[in-house]
């Protein structure tokens, strides 16, 4: 008993000694720019930094638009297959966990290859074309959460019901997935989203081979070029991540959805 | 000294004491039943005598060997639980074989001893199959079959019938009696149903808060109850309220019926006390020489076919009492003045 | 429902009609963005600039340079699946079966969450912070221990730099997905076995390691496929100069107009398949492993 909880501690503490370190690490370096003393100044310079707030701000918007787009694809699919063709989950879980097995390399590539200049649907030879690819790259590299997370979430409720509910009311389709059907999966949809956030925000290989200026090939840009600045980055890189991680947590313990269900 | 032997057990988890000053000795062969409400502590005893918890005192001796030290997986001791727990990536032979397996037991020997054992549960054929392909009572069965493969000194059972139905739970009950009297093997059975308890024993533990409250047959745990919890506990009991008029000549008040239980007391005149009776014992209509005669009237009838249950509304309470079903004679009808006995030897004198 | 029966035919239809159009923007977008360019790649990788069917594209894989970037990828992706396997299994085991404290359990569960998602650009960057040539760590061996970590020999820019960047994420996607594994590992299974005086270490070789297979080796696949495909962290820790598969494929995709797309194409699909052979072993495995599960 206590020799299984000695060995317990060790391992725990290895791990904790092998996850810390790195981050403190992270931080010590990104506190070192002025010399001999401790100092935000890393943080100052990159937050001054025009390229910083253009990249970072089109990031985030990107990822928004990628997890309303996410939503507006999943949550009707996911619900239909439930309440429809639930002769098509196998099928639609097979797709969806596809991003998880092709490296996104090779995603990205196909892209490339197919939605080229000299192809029928050149999107990659206009602005607006290649933001829209990138766009729907995030999207697809999104589905493995997002259609996790709401599935999760109508798994816990009883759709057919609630439909026959709001159609007795004389819901029509649009308004039962909006009101009645949305608003139940909340805070699935929610963790799907946060997640996503967290992957999007500091993509690098999709952007950095479509040739978009987004906030992962500028860190790489300041990685090549900058000591204690890409510290700086990578803290702020780590707020976010454990901001988004702690929101999922924050709603889905607190919510009163999930308590009003149990 | 008995064969398995409980001495001064005790059990705290935290500040919470589980088992307190648990004493019982079970005889070599001996059927034991540990009967009590959920949570009174019956696992926890049970889990300390297999190895599973570690007692806060006391002893726990098989053959005189003081065993309270050892390591679970060096009793040999057969533990069958409610859930069956069987493994779920073996077959129904590699489950009744595992115990001889890791005893280091030879391929042949152990084939053949998981034959027998098939034999012994009645399911020979099974023997290929996975647990998720068995009913809940086969499981049991093959749970009761593995636990006793490798030839255990004491077998322990945890309310092995309790997640299975009715018409299983009962002929399981008698399989596992019958298999018990062949083998010859000491058991402890945990229950919380009283049926299951009387029926299957040679003795009942009642348990009470970690307690052990009586140890006895399941025939003198039935009518010669110790404590009100067990008279309460086991059986239906009809309960009057009484005041001791005086203890040496054994004159109590019912109300203010004065009756005569022709036996001295324990406790001191003027001390109120509860007088139980058994349902079966309570007779309609005047019985003369050794009873206990009141007057009351029909307050309740229920027909349930060959028994027929009455209330009677008497001094001091309700009595339910139970006749048998006569064609010729239809129930009383409520409101009817009756009168009801009650032997004097058969009526309870319990503390209130 | 309380449809009228003469109602039903009418109202079936554009019922039925809705529902594929719910649908269909999703198959709609998967085929576009995710079937389509990947099967792009697969065929393109049998065909020449002609569009001639040819297997030459295959044959340049074997030049001593693209093997040798695959089978760096190969160890690396295997190296790291398995460790991550490995300790993700220790921590796990220790915060579900080792009698820590609850909120410890929570807390790592937690931060697995986050450290498994902070791959890519600042890993590498957190790294190089800790294990590069300045790096906290490095210093520290310097200045405390007297250690001169580069001076044996170390690198952040090298294969095991590399495996030790990949863990900070494999580890911790091991704890998220086996931590339930091992919740559902029973009691009972165990004093069970105990009880028919199996040893610790029986009961794991017997029960509970063949229960937890299909998970693990689930897990290990899903490993392997992660660190193969991680390409941004490999880039942003050495730049170019460690070879290995995604970021020669990387360097061909940059360089389309220079070098041979089809070359491209062919590392692709050797990428497709090699995530797609873990996978499929890992099905394999798991429908013999699961014969005792409905
Ligand atoms: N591991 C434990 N930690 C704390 N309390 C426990 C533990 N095991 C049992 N208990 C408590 O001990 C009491 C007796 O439990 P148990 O022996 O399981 O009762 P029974 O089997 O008679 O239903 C209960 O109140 C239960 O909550
Ligand atoms: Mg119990």
């Amino acid at each position: 008993m206590t020799g299984k909880r000695f060995w317990s501690w060790l391992a725990v503490t290895f791990g904790g000694l092998y996850f810390l370190l790195p981050l403190v690490g992270m931080f010590d370096f990104s506190m070192r720019m002025q010399r001999g003393a401790y100092s935000f100044e890393a943080y100052r310079v990159v937050l001054a930094d025009p390229r910083f707030q253009q990249t970072f701000g089109y990031s985030v918007v990107l990822a928004l638009l990628t997890i309303v787009l996410g939503i507006l694809i999943v949550v009707p699919t996911a619900y239909f297959v439930r309440l429809r063709f639930p002769g098509l989950r196998p099928i639609i879980e097979f797709i969806t966990l596809l991003p998880l097995v092709i490296p996104p390399i090779v995603i990205v590539f196909g892209y490339i290859r197919i939605y080229n200049t000299s192809s029928i649907l050149p999107l990659t030879g206009s602005w607006w074309g290649t933001n829209i690819l990138l766009l729907f790259g995030y999207v697809v590299l999104s589905l493995p959460y997002m259609y996790r997370s709401v599935d999760t979430g109508l798994r816990t409720i009883d759709i057919a019901s609630l439909t026959e509910a709001a159609q007795s009311l004389g819901a029509g389709w649009a308004r039962i997935l909006t009101v009645v059907i949305l608003p139940n999966v909340f805070v699935s949809v929610l963790s799907g989203a946060f997640l996503t956030f967290a992957i999007v925000i500091g993509e690098y290989v999709f952007a950095a081979l479509l040739n978009v200026n987004s906030f992962g090939p500028y860190m790489v840009w300041m990685g090549g070029n900058r000591a204690y600045e890409p510290s700086a980055l990578a803290v702020i890189a780590f707020a976010i991540t454990w901001a988004c991680m702690g929101l999922i947590q924050l709603f889905t313990r607190f919510s009163i959805f999930s308590i009003v269900r149990r | 000294m008995a064969f398995l032997d409980i001495q001064h057990l005790e059990k705290a988890f935290g500040a919470m004491r589980v088992v307190k000053d648990f004493n019982l000795g079970v005889e070599k062969g001996e059927f034991v039943s540990f009967l009590g409400p959920s949570g009174c502590g019956k696992t926890t005893v049970l889990r300390m005598v297999a190895g599973f918890e570690t007692p806060t005192s006391g002893a726990i001796c098989i053959e005189g060997r003081n065993i309270t030290g050892l390591p679970a997986n060096r009793r040999n001791i057969g533990m069958v639980f409610q859930a069956y727990a069987l493994f779920p990536n073996l077959t129904v032979e590699e489950n009744i074989g595992f115990g001889l397996k890791v005893a280091g037991e030879g391929k042949a020997a152990t084939r053949s001893r998981v034959g027998e054992m098939l034999e012994l549960i009645g399911l020979p054929q099974l023997g290929g199959r996975y647990p998720f392909q068995l009913s809940g009572g086969q499981q049991q069965r093959v749970a009761l079959a593995r636990a006793l493969a490798p030839r255990p000194q004491v077998l322990l059972l945890d309310e092995p019938l309790s997640a299975l139905d009715a018409k299983i739970r009962i002929s399981l009950r008698e399989e596992i009696r019958r298999i018990q009297r062949d083998l010859g093997i000491t058991t402890i059975f945990v229950t919380h149903d009283q049926e299951e308890a009387l029926s299957m024993s040679d003795r009942v533990v009642v348990m009470h808060q970690g307690i052990a409250d009586q140890v006895g047959t399941p025939f003198e745990i039935y009518n010669r109850p110790t404590t009100r919890f067990v008279a309460q506990f086991v059986g239906s009991l009809n309960l009057l309220d009484a005041n001791v008029v005086d203890a040496a000549a054994g004159k109590v008040l019912l109300g203010d019926v004065p009756v005569s239980l022709n036996r001295p007391l324990l406790g001191r005149s003027g001390e109120r006390i509860s007088l139980a009776a058994r349902p079966e014992i309570v007779t309609l209509g005047r019985s003369d020489g050794d009873h206990v005669v009141l007057a009351g009237r029909i307050a309740d009838v229920h027909f349930l076919g060959s028994v027929i249950r009455i209330r009677v509304a008497v001094e001091g309470g309700l009595l339910s009492l139970d006749t048998f079903n006569q064609p010729d004679r239809p129930p009383p009808l409520l409101g009817t003045p009756v009168e009801v006995s009650v032997s004097h030897r058969d009526l309870l004198v319990l503390a209130a | 429902m309380n449809t009228s029966a003469l109602s039903l035919p009418a109202t079936l239809r554009p019922r039925q009609i809705i529902s594929w159009f719910g649908v269909a923007p999703f198959f709609l977008f998967a085929l576009l963005f995710l079937i389509l360019p990947t099967l792009n790649i697969v065929v393109g990788a049998f065909r020449n600039a002609q569009g001639q069917a040819t297997l030459q594209n295959l044959g340049k894989l074997f030049s001593p340079s693209i093997q040798s970037a695959f089978w760096i990828s190969i160890e690396l992706s295997l190296l790291t699946a398995v460790l991550g396997c490995l300790f993700g299994f220790l921590i796990a085991a220790a915060i579900t079966l080792g009698g820590l404290p609850r909120p410890l359990r929570n807390a790592i569960l937690t931060f697995s969450g986050v450290a498994s998602n902070f791959a890519g650009v600042p890993l590498a960057f957190a790294f190089i912070a800790t294990l590069g040539r300045l790096g906290f760590v490095t210093m520290l061996l310097r200045q405390w221990f007297g250690i001169n970590l580069y001076g044996s020999g170390f690198s952040i820019v090298s294969f095991l730099g590399l495996a030790l960047t990949y863990l900070y994420f494999q580890i911790p996607l091991m704890v998220l997905i086996i931590t339930p594994a091992l919740d559902g590992l029973r009691r009972e299974w165990r004093e069970a076995a105990e009880s028919l005086g199996a040893s610790g270490f029986q009961y794991w070789r017997l029960v509970a390691l063949p229960v937890l297979w299909p998970s693990l080796l689930g897990t290990l696949a899903l490993l392997f496929a992660n660190a193969f495909g991680a390409v941004a962290t490999a880039i942003a820790l050495t730049g170019s100069s460690l070879s290995i598969a995604p970021i020669v494929l990387f360097a061909q995709i940059r360089g389309d107009v220079l070098n041979d797309p089809h070359l491209g194409y062919a590392i692709a699909f050797a990428m497709i398949m090699l995530t797609a052979i873990a996978n499929g072993i890992y099905i394999l495995l798991r429908m013999r492993a699961e014969r005792w599960v409905k």
